[in-house]
């Protein structure tokens, strides 16, 4: 009974309800009044991954933390095989070579990857050998996730790739000197600022800003500062440089595209913006209690593209207004608070670490989706976890819950 | 370690998620909109446009079927545009700009192909039309009138424009709404009240069902039919009677106040605005100044009311009690009324003339002295005027009657105000307006306020509005017009009155207007005009006017009859009134020399003088 107890019953609920609430969508998707036999075979095979989730999640528990703890650099290295094995074995979908196709089914080894990276960051760091401060130790990390990064970006996969990187944040919270943190939100900064406002005037800026930065410091007397700061100037303008030059000449328009309407430059609601505005006039038509299930007009109409995948919460906004916006909204939220809180009482590092990669990979995946599908974030082809139409992804997510679950119901002994 | 990184990132993304949602979603008035004009579809229903019939129950306006030849893209296959071309009668480059228009427009919704097919064309097409995959035939109803006269009456339907959507937002573009006529009248019975189904389309603008099961969709109210007061033989008979000459006629049942007909010449076939053709046709309709054919001349036309008015100064003088019907006045042919101002009268010289003489003489002097004596009555013009301007107004004069039909004119009474005006030092008199008395001054009447008056006159001292629409579906009409409107004339004032109008047709002016076996009342009418020529006043063969009603006793008709530079009254128009009196009363016109003499008579050259660019003589 004690036993029954410990275990996190409340994020395996959680887990359920997404889940439930991603397959009434996903039917609502594709539903249609005269056939439903569609709108039935997705459900029919998200339920089968689903039960293959609960399956894999139920498996788990039988494994120590340590089994995880020992074999992860060789599941690391299986799914890096796996990566690149798609070059030769892979199936070419909408231009992006991500998939195996084996019988009936598909499978998308970099969403497995995802559990590979966070469980080879973890056990690099539990390590008694590794200080995350040390110059050698934080390359070492760096090129954990790069690689898989590098092998998703060539596919391509850009969202994916992004992912893998975004664990990055989880090295911060580990200790990594800030300066990368400083430097990574003033690239941001001087990102944004680029494309808004144009080299030229950046550059100026910053020219601006170092020259009062070393007339401050000259006059008290501390001449050091002068050599740094041009260097940092130089610097900043190069990538400044840089930012202008990929923009223009290594994008593609529809690259840029993304970026200019996401910065309100341009409006095109019939081309490259099609996308980010029907989803906006589904989310906003839902109103506050939305427009009742199998109720959504657009929905119906289809006029969201890849709706039962990555725009899955337009039908939500639709059908289910503010309110249950919100509601799946403050569900995940809870969910990778909870993940969060957990780690931190981990006694070991590796339990940590790994805690804080699944929540860190749940948090951005959320973030990036619903900030694309409100239009906060440029168009990135990123699932919903738990809720979008994939198998893939909810079996790796099914993982990563499983492993988290185990890690959670161990840290009593 | 950095516990609160993770924590802090999360609850901000939260909270900013949750802000944008709210601004979408609650704040944001937009997207709604948006969505419905995105995926629901709003189709209308409409009902059949209401018919139309005359008195006697003779159909005068229905529906016709007319088919457009529509196409979706998408659907095309290739076919034997050549085939396509000859049955349409388009060239293979006309037909090639409609599909690609078409395509543009959407590769799945329908698109017109080719608008109002004819019946004979659709025949053949409907036989072919499976050799032509992607096309479709859709009905629509367009009006198919049963007349060539009328038109003035029925009006026309035609698109709603910016305008009227911008009024009245029922309609929606491409919608039809009565223009004109009757049809603009009666829009809401004739029209009905169209169905809205709502239906739910996808991104392809394609149909995939009812919008919620039909729950907001409305049926469509039936449109009403409507019997109008017109009797279709007699308007074609005076529509005949006019031919070549420019007028109007007007006639009325005194008893009800219902319209029997209102002629107006030259007039169009009303079946000239239905169909392909429409726009076309009506440009030429619009722009011939000269004959003016959508100017009703009845309704429109205000003219100087000439001797017919003279009745109406005999009735209020009688009422004012200046004079009595015994009362004589002596014609000397014509007489000064003022310091050598003459005016010239067809009396013998020295005719002693009486009510009866007067009016039936039609004697200028008589009623000049009739007229002076009402203005100058107590010596105080302005409230002579003004009392005389009352009187007149209870007639429904120098206003608008208030018939059901778009359009008209007031016509004018003027005013001691007005004549304060035009002399200032108000040293103003009888004397000095005295072209009223005879119909000339500033005095205008249309052709349907003089019918109303010989209708009062026939019914000894009231009306009912005059009206066009006998009955809707039965049953209805408006109370108003079957309310009496009374003069402020007393009742026994008019028969002396009467007597005289008996008398113009036995032994007057209007001899020629004498009907076997029925007693017709009525006043000539000989009327000076004037038009500018290249910005000079000139003046133009006079107009022929008549009013007059039968029988004496017990009146079923009642009119007025216009013709423009018909020389005198008795010359034009007392014959085509008697002749509808005639044909209205007995079904026959016994007279058949006069009707041939009226029909084939033509005032061509009169109204050819004008645009002549060359001097010419009237009245000759």
């Amino acid at each position: 009974m004690n036993k029954l107890t410990r275990f996190d019953w409340f994020s395996l609920l959680l887990y359920v309800v997404l889940v439930a609430i991603g397959l009434v969508n996903i039917y609502s998707t594709m539903y249609n009044s005269n056939d439903n036999s569609i709108a039935l075979g997705f459900i029919q095979k998200q339920l089968i991954s689903f039960g293959l989730g609960i399956a894999l999640i139920f498996m788990i528990q039988f494994f120590d933390t340590r089994f995880f703890e020992r074999y992860a650099s060789i599941i690391y290295l299986i799914s890096l095989l796996s990566l690149s094995g798609l070059w030769l074995f892979g199936t070419e979908v909408s231009g992006a070579r991500s998939w195996y196709g084996i019988g009936g089914f598909s499978l998308q080894p970099s969403e497995f990857a995802k559990v590979a990276v966070a469980l080879a960051l973890a056990k690099f760091l539990g390590d008694f050998n590794t200080q995350i401060k040390r110059t050698k130790d934080y390359i070492v990390a760096f090129i954990i996730m790069g690689i898989p990064a590098v092998l998703t970006l060539l596919q391509p996969d850009p969202g994916t790739a992004l992912i893998f990187l975004s664990l990055f944040l989880v090295l911060h919270t580990e200790g990594l000197p800030s300066f990368f943190f400083t430097i990574l939100i003033s690239l941001f900064i001087l990102f944004i600022s680029t494309l808004l406002l144009g080299m030229y005037w950046v550059m100026f800026a910053i020219v601006l800003l170092a020259s009062l930065y070393i007339a401050l410091q000259s006059k008290r007397k501390r001449k050091k500062v002068v050599f740094p700061a041009v260097i940092a100037s130089v610097l900043f303008c190069g990538f400044t440089y840089s930012v202008t030059y990929i923009f223009e000449h290594i994008f593609e328009q529809r690259h840029r595209d993304r970026f200019n309407i996401l910065l309100g430059k341009k409006v095109d609601t019939q081309g490259i913006g099609y996308n980010i505005n029907q989803s906006q006039i589904a989310i906003g038509s839902g109103r506050f209690s939305g427009k009742g299930f199998l109720e959504g007009t657009q929905t119906k109409g289809g006029f969201v593209p890849e709706q039962q995948t990555d725009y899955i919460f337009t039908t939500i906004g639709e059908e289910w207004g503010f309110v249950g916006s919100a509601l799946v909204l403050i569900l995940f939220i809870t969910l990778i608070l909870r993940v969060v809180r957990i780690a931190y009482k981990q006694k070991t590092t590796f339990s940590r670490v790994f805690c804080l990669g699944f929540a860190c990979t749940l948090f951005i995946h959320v973030a990036i989706n619903l900030g694309m599908v409100v239009g906060l974030v440029p168009t990135i082809g990123i699932p919903l976890p738990l809720m979008s139409y994939g198998g893939s992804s909810l079996l790796a997510f099914s993982a990563f819950l499983g492993i988290y679950l185990r890690i959670a119901y161990q840290r009593m002994d | 370690m950095r516990t609160r990184f993770f924590p802090i990132l999360v609850g901000l993304f939260g909270a900013i998620l949750l802000i944008r949602l709210f601004s979408l979603q609650i704040l944001s008035d937009e997207y709604g909109d948006l969505s419905l004009k995105n995926s629901v579809l709003k189709e209308y229903v409409y009902p059949e446009r209401g018919y139309v019939y005359d008195r006697n129950g003779k159909l005068l306006v229905s529906n016709q079927p007319m088919y457009d030849l529509m196409v979706v893209p998408k659907n095309l296959r290739p076919f034997d545009t050549l085939d396509l071309c000859r049955m349409l009668r388009l060239s293979t480059q006309e037909l090639n700009i409609k599909i690609t228009k078409a395509k543009r427009y959407s590769m799945r919704a329908p698109s017109i192909l080719l608008s109002q097919i004819s019946k004979q064309d659709y025949g053949t097409l409907q036989e072919k039309m499976w050799k032509f995959p992607g096309m479709y035939i859709q009905r629509k109803s367009v009006r198919n009138y049963h007349t060539d006269v009328a038109s003035n009456i029925l009006g026309y339907i035609s698109e709603v424009n910016y305008f009227d959507i911008e009024t009245n937002p029922y309609y929606k573009q491409g919608e039809l709404i009565g223009r004109q006529g009757i049809e603009k009248t009666y829009e809401k019975l004739l029209s009905g009240k169209k169905g809205v189904t709502y239906l739910q389309r996808d991104k392809f603008n394609r149909i995939i069902g009812s919008y919620k099961d039909g729950v907001f969709d409305t049926l469509a109210v039936p449109a009403q039919d409507i019997t109008l007061s017109i009797d279709i033989d007699l308007q074609e008979y005076g529509t005949t009677l006019l031919a070549n000459k420019r007028g109007g006629i007007l006639a009325i049942e005194p008893s009800t106040g219902e319209i029997l007909m209102s002629v107006s010449t030259p007039t169009y076939n009303p079946n000239l605005l239905v169909g392909r053709a429409r726009s076309e046709n009506f440009n030429i309709l619009k722009q011939d100044t000269l004959n003016r054919f959508l100017f009703d001349r009845s309704l429109q036309g205000q003219y100087p009311p000439g001797s017919p008015f003279k009745v109406l100064n005999a009735l209020i003088a009688l009422e004012e009690g200046v004079i009595t019907p015994k009362a004589t006045f002596t014609c000397y042919s014509g007489h000064f009324y003022a310091l050598n101002q003459f005016m010239e009268c067809k009396c013998i010289p020295g005719s002693i003339n009486n009510l009866d003489r007067g009016i039936h003489n039609s004697c200028n002097t008589y009623f000049s002295n009739v007229y002076r004596r009402i203005i100058d009555k107590d010596n105080n013009a302005p409230d002579g005027m003004n009392t005389w301007q009352s009187h007149l107004s209870s007639f429904g004069l120098g206003n608008y009657l208030g018939y059901d039909h778009p359009v008209g004119q007031s016509g004018y009474v003027p005013n001691a105000n007005f004549y304060n005006l035009w002399y200032p030092n108000q040293r103003w008199r009888g004397a000095t307006t005295v072209s009223n008395a005879i119909g000339q001054g500033e005095i205008l009447m249309t052709p349907i306020q003089l019918a109303n008056v010989a209708a009062t006159i026939a019914n000894r001292g009231f009306f009912f509005t005059p009206h066009f629409v006998k009955g809707v579906q039965g049953d209805f009409i408006d109370p108003q017009y079957k309310t009496k409107r009374h003069t402020t004339i007393s009742n026994e004032h008019f028969d002396p009155v009467v007597e005289g109008m008996a008398n113009v047709v036995k032994k007057g002016t209007a001899r020629i207007a004498a009907v076997r076996g029925i007693e017709v009342c009525g006043k000539t009418g000989t009327i000076e005009n004037f038009t500018k020529i290249n910005g000079v006043r000139t003046q133009l063969t006079d107009h022929s006017m008549f009013i007059a009603f039968a029988p004496k006793e017990n009146p079923k008709i009642a009119l007025a009859v216009i013709v423009e530079n018909g020389y005198w009254g008795g010359r034009w128009a007392a014959p085509i009134a008697s002749l509808v009196i005639e044909k209205y009363l007995t079904g026959d016109v016994k007279r058949t020399w006069l009707e041939k003499r009226m029909m084939e008579g033509s005032l061509e050259a009169e109204y050819a003088k004008v645009t002549s660019n060359k001097p010419f003589s009237i009245n000759e």
